[in-house]
């Protein structure tokens, strides 16, 4: 490919005086960005091969690397900015679509930042969860509209409860497979969902066997490829969850190139090596609601319910339809990603401009789910971009049960959000099959760094509530009187459910 | 174990069976049966059941090893993702037979609906194998990415036995259909070609395999009689993004 058509994204400075021409950076880069000249014993770079992931400036040992912005800089244009730009060049060399991971990067409006919290002062008093009892335990699954006793001395619970997850902490690892992440990055996010008591969910490839002794702790997907999915599958995990749709990519299918379906990840997806796994962009045995619901019974009939079985739908126009049919069709739990959810591969202009944002779409569901009198049948989970614990608290305000976290517990293990998740080839090890790589990721410390993110969110979603004055998250649920709106339209507070801050 | 399905819901039918097979019962005929959905869903090795009536819909999902044979016409979804097993349907198949199927064999004495096979798939010593005694409806072998699919024909249809875009988006395995096929009828992923002397052993055991099922004459189905249709790549897609 002739150069003038690659323009670095960044330009990767190596400091003369620092350099030790110790090739760390060398062995490190993936992409080759760094190499090592026999010739003149000297190492070079090459920037346009560079992805920001800091890898090699995070091990250099002399400090010696640094990375910034590329400074060749178009004349300023508004319109055509540097990325519609390079997206061009890239295109037109190539004739595919634009490829890109991770979740929507654009300069769209973040509701969450737009809703702040409330607290106690003076006319009720606010809790020290230090000190006093602060209750997080979160139940997901459908509850009945009424509990019936039997009479008697000692009442007894007569009505019969539908299976339930049970977490400790109301925030889950979103579901990310086994093949668009590694081994240890699984592993990892399986140990730290049973040592905190959560779940992590499988994704659409299956569930390997040495991840099984976790699966009690474990979501299992079943999405259109059903890679993977057999009896033993669906009766090893704490719950299913049929996905239909995902934030990044709504209404598409996935397809994982042959080069990444190893001897392992065949295995666990139950695929031949090196074929491509392409999941069709619908379920082929659902095309409405009816359909949705005779695979919810199908699943519910081979776990002889037993389990919890959900669905996965991306935020999307008339979501609150949507997921009101998914409850109807039998579902224990509805899970809603938002436009802003993370992605090992989708094409960029979907993962840009499909879908809606997760705030409204969470506010909108929940309502829709009130009125009609069946929000107690169903759990409500939210995805798309939760990056802290506030975040969690204020979805949990406007109506979720739960918040599903993908980005931020990769980030926990290492990601740098470079967005190169569908190149294979993750410095970090977290994205990758390639052994060399994926070596890099130490599960024992992944677990601990991804147990330590949600102990201390936990800790942050006690200490907000207890301000609030609330010692059960159940108090707090779709509670949004403790929320209000700023920098939002009359319109948007509406959907939103909330009222302007000051009021 | 004889059971009366008459009057009962399809989740008290298939509790009764669970239970039954968890204490070791194998043997099952079921009467009366009318549109009592996922019988068969998950059963495993070793079971039999025969079913007087027509089984609802999603009929063995899931199966992983049981045998059925049903003395009537199935309703849609039947073997959807099945593991292993064996299904002999003595009538008409409907849509969306055999989805995603990892292994195990069905055979319909007549006619299948539309969608049927899509996505199915092999893997190391499971092979799907569906086998359909007359016609198939449109998109057969839709998205296949492995196993065989054959199309009898016992009738002499006129016309082509199948619908079309027959094995669109196909990556892997196989359908062989006895009788005519024209290229509009078929996915852009497909080519198609004479049985060729690798095929004829396997396409053989298959056509013996179905004909004892329905006490038909083998020698019927000649395998000079059949084209193989089969995927251009097992990697339609590999050119498809800019990187």
């Amino acid at each position: 490919m002739p150069n003038w058509l690659i323009e670095p994204d960044f330009v990767v400075e190596r400091d003369p005086d620092r350099c030790i021409q110790c090739e760390v950076c060398v062995r490190q880069c993936a992409n080759e960005a760094h190499e090592f000249d026999e010739e003149l014993q000297e190492v070079f770079t090459d920037s346009t091969r560079c992805v920001g992931c800091h890898r090699c400036a995070s091990l250099c040992p002399t400090d010696a690397i640094s990375i910034r912005p590329a400074e060749l800089e178009f004349r300023p244009n508004e319109n055509w900015s540097a990325q519609a730009i390079r997206n061009i060049y890239k295109q037109s060399e190539q004739g595919g679509v634009l490829l890109t991971g991770m979740g929507n990067p654009e300069p769209l409006p973040i509701y969450w930042d737009r809703m702040l919290l409330n607290a106690s002062q003076v006319t009720n008093p606010s809790i020290d969860p230090l000190r006093e009892p602060m209750e997080l335990l979160t139940h997901i699954g459908s509850k009945p509209q009424r509990l019936e006793f039997s009479g008697g001395e000692t009442p007894q619970l007569e009505t019969t409860l539908g299976p339930q997850l049970e977490l400790h902490v109301p925030v889950m690892f979103s579901a990310m497979s086994y093949g668009s992440i590694s081994y240890n990055a699984s592993e990892a996010l399986a140990r730290a969902a049973n040592e905190v008591g959560t779940y992590a969910n499988t994704g659409e490839g299956g569930l390997h066997e040495d991840l099984r002794q976790y699966a009690g702790r474990m979501i299992v997907q079943v999405a259109s490829g059903r890679f993977g999915v057999d009896v033993d599958y669906l009766n090893s995990g704490a719950a299913v969850e049929i996905k239909i749709g995902q934030g990044a990519k709504p209404g598409i299918g996935g397809h994982l190139p042959g080069e990444k379906v190893s001897a392992d990840i065949s295995a666990t997806r139950m695929i031949p090596e090196g074929t491509d796994a392409l999941s069709p962009a619908p379920h082929h045995d659902i095309y409405s609601i009816e359909d949705l619901r005779q695979l919810i019974y199908a699943i519910k009939e081979a776990t002889r319910y037993r389990k919890p079985v959900g669905v996965k739908i991306a935020a999307v126009h008339h979501v609150a339809a949507i997921a009101s049919g998914c409850v109807r069709a039998g579902a224990d739990f509805v899970a809603i990603d938002g436009y802003r959810g993370g992605t090992g591969a989708a094409p960029t202009m979907i993962r840009n401009n499909v879908g809606i944002p997760i705030e409204f779409a969470l506010a909108a569901v929940d309502s829709r789910l009130r009125e009609e009198g069946i929000r107690q049948d169903a759990g409500l989970i939210v995805a798309g971009s939760f990056r802290c614990a506030a975040d969690v608290v204020k979805a949990i305000a406007l109506g979720a049960d739960a918040c599903y976290i993908g980005t931020a517990a990769l980030v926990a293990m290492g990601c740098h959000v470079c967005q190169k998740c569908y190149t294979g080839r993750c410095n970090w090890g977290i994205a990758t099959q390639d052994p060399y790589l994926t070596r890099r990721l130490n599960p024992n410390i992944a677990t601990r760094r991804l147990v330590n993110l949600l102990e201390s969110w936990a800790h942050e979603i006690q200490e907000i509530m207890g301000g609030m004055g609330i010692n059960a998250i159940e108090s707090l649920r779709g509670n949004r009187d403790h929320l209000r709106g700023v920098n939002l339209t009359d319109r948007e507070l509406n959907v939103l459910g909330i009222q302007m801050a000051g009021e | 174990m004889r059971i009366d399905a008459a009057g009962i819901h399809y989740r008290q039918l298939n509790e009764q069976i669970n239970e039954a097979v968890d204490a070791g019962e194998t043997e099952f005929v079921l009467d009366n049966v009318l549109g009592h959905r996922y019988i068969g869903a998950g059963l495993r090795d070793g079971v039999h059941l025969t079913i007087n009536g027509i089984p609802g819909n999603d009929l063995a999902a899931f199966m992983d090893g049981a045998e059925i044979e049903v003395h009537s016409n199935v309703q849609d979804g039947v073997a959807n993702t099945m593991n292993a097993g064996r299904i002999i349907v003595h009538g008409d198949g409907g849509d969306i037979l055999g989805h995603s199927m990892r292994g195990g064999h069905v055979l319909v004495r007549g006619l299948v609906g539309y969608r049927c096979g899509i996505h199915c798939k092999a893997y190391e010593e499971r092979l799907p194998v569906m086998v359909v005694g007359t016609t198939a409806g449109d998109y057969l072998g839709e998205y296949m990415a492995g196993g065989v699919i054959v199309v009898l024909n016992a009738e002499d249809t006129d016309g082509s036995p199948v619908g079309r875009f027959c094995g669109t988006g196909m990556h892997g395995g196989a359908i062989f259909v006895r009788g005519e096929i024209e290229e509009h009828q078929l996915g852009a992923e497909v080519t198609v070609e004479p049985v060729g002397e690798a095929d004829r052993d396997m396409l053989e055991a298959i056509i013996r395999e179905w004909s004892m099922a329905f006490g038909v004459d083998p020698g019927r189905f000649a395998p000079e009689e059949f084209v193989k249709i089969f995927p251009r790549s097992s990697r339609p897609y590999g050119k498809l993004y800019a990187y």
